[in-house]
């Protein structure tokens, strides 16, 4: 016994140094399958609280760009206005229209953190489960696709960027819509991913805008992620793979909107009855 | 005992808050990252006990994955870096010859000893660091320069920290 404690005492730096790398270890493998160690992100009180109060003060700097980019999408919504349209039938009606039910509904939210250098990136947003934001909820900005959010607390959400590792978004070329998957690509440049898995009958064009798939129950349809830049990316086999420089500038997000999609419960309810009846 | 303890305690801060709101925004060219947070474990005194030199290290290194949304991997890394910097102290320093408690800064140790020192540490650290975020050989290649650059950049930083509290001393 005493001859163990001697030799334990002797490299105790050895033990110590097993002790703390196992721990460390466990918890970066059990955050990276299960996202449960929420206590240790940038939404819990302390980190959240110290980067909202940088923001304050960094949101200043760069007041221009936001108004300029909310005029550029006021003007652009003013344009899908209904009285923006010439109207050129005579007869008016109004009908009650019950074909058309609200499927999405967004919630505006402002940027505390970002990172768009490393290769797993993560935003936080200012608002949490008390208003309404859960997992799972996809992200978008006025220009494009932004991430999905992974955990919540009462006033801050934490999201999966689409420049991480595990982000694939469902994605189709606009023009044809023809599906495939669109993924961040191993090079960490902040404005370039790939599109890959789309099938080798289609032709696509170099500058065919890439938008969100029908598929997703993440996002709308046709929300831009960004442009075909080169058509020759990988070698692809039985798939064309290619690449896409982005829509957003996420080293410049400023509000985004949380996407609440309605129906998302029932159709992953759907489909869960599927993968169980296989 | 207690400045020393007090200074380190600052230090720790100051660093944290650098890292965390000044250097997480840097990049070159998507390439270079500098992490001179590690400064906080390679600053602390040469008599520091292994039982609290880990727990430092450990939460050092959970203090900023916090920040980053990484949990575990800079703790990882910064347990690692303990480790070394045990070995590497055992082996090039002489604990006899010095009277109050030494610390391995610059002005106390000289320029040649204290740079191969945090360069060591530096490589190893950013290596492990890299190489455990990434965690794929297909990217190695990439990360392998990533890597390099980073603790370019890194040491560099901490070689102009060190200059900027350097105070000349009878040795």
């Amino acid at each position: 016994m005493r001859n163990l404690w001697i030799f334990i005492s002797k490299y105790n730096a050895f033990f110590l140094f097993v002790i703390f790398e196992v721990s460390a270890l466990f918890i970066l493998i059990n955050y990276n399958s299960f996202q449960k160690a929420t206590y240790i992100s940038s939404s819990n009180q302390i980190t959240g609280l110290a980067y909202q109060k940088v923001g304050q003060v960094t949101e200043y700097l760069s007041l221009a760009t936001v108004n300029d980019s909310l005029a550029r999408e006021n003007a652009r919504l003013r344009s899908e206005l209904r009285s923006s349209f010439y109207i050129d039938t005579l007869t008016k009606k109004s009908i009650a229209d019950s074909v058309y039910k609200q499927q999405y509904t967004f919630i505006v939210a402002k940027v505390i953190n970002n990172s768009v250098n490393h290769r797993n990136n993560y935003i936080t947003i200012n608002r949490g489960s008390k208003d309404g934001v859960q997992k799972d909820m996809g992200v978008i900005c006025g220009s494009g696709v932004v991430g999905f959010v992974v955990n919540t607390t009462d006033h801050l959400a934490n999201i999966q960027s689409v420049l991480h590792k595990k982000t694939k978004v469902s994605a189709m070329l606009a023009d044809t819509r023809d599906l495939g998957s669109f993924l961040w690509g191993d090079n960490l440049d902040p404005h370039q991913g790939l599109l890959i898995d789309v099938s080798n009958n289609v032709k696509p064009r170099i500058g065919e805008a890439v938008v969100t798939s029908t598929l997703s129950s993440l996002y709308p349809a046709g929300i831009p992620i960004g442009k075909i830049s080169n058509l020759h990316a990988k070698e692809g086999g039985m798939f064309l793979n290619m690449e896409v420089s982005l829509a957003v500038d996420y080293s410049k997000l400023e509000y985004v909107y949380v996407v609440v999609n309605r129906l998302a419960m029932e159709q992953k309810q759907v489909e869960a009855t599927r993968v169980k009846d296989e | 005992m207690s400045r020393t303890i007090l200074i380190n305690v600052l230090r720790f801060f100051v660093l944290v808050f650098f890292q965390v709101f000044l250097f997480k925004n840097i990049t070159l060219y998507d390439l270079s990252i500098p992490y001179p947070y590690i400064l906080i474990i390679l600053l602390l005194p040469f008599e520091t006990p292994n039982i609290v030199l880990f727990p430092v290290a450990f939460i050092t290194g959970l203090t900023i994955d916090a920040f980053y949304d990484t949990p575990g991997l800079h703790a990882a890394a910064c347990t690692l870096l303990a480790f070394v910097r045990i070995s590497f102290i055992n082996i090039t320093v002489q604990k006899d010859g010095f009277d109050n408690d030494p610390e391995p800064t610059l002005s106390i140790m000289g320029f040649r000893w204290y740079f191969t020192y945090i360069l060591v540490l530096t490589l190893i650290h950013h290596f492990f660091l890299f190489n455990l975020e990434v965690f794929r050989i297909s990217e190695l290649q990439y990360t392998f320069v990533r890597f390099l650059l980073s603790s370019l950049f890194t040491v560099f930083l901490m070689l102009l920290s060190g200059l900027l509290f350097y105070r000349k001393r009878e040795r």
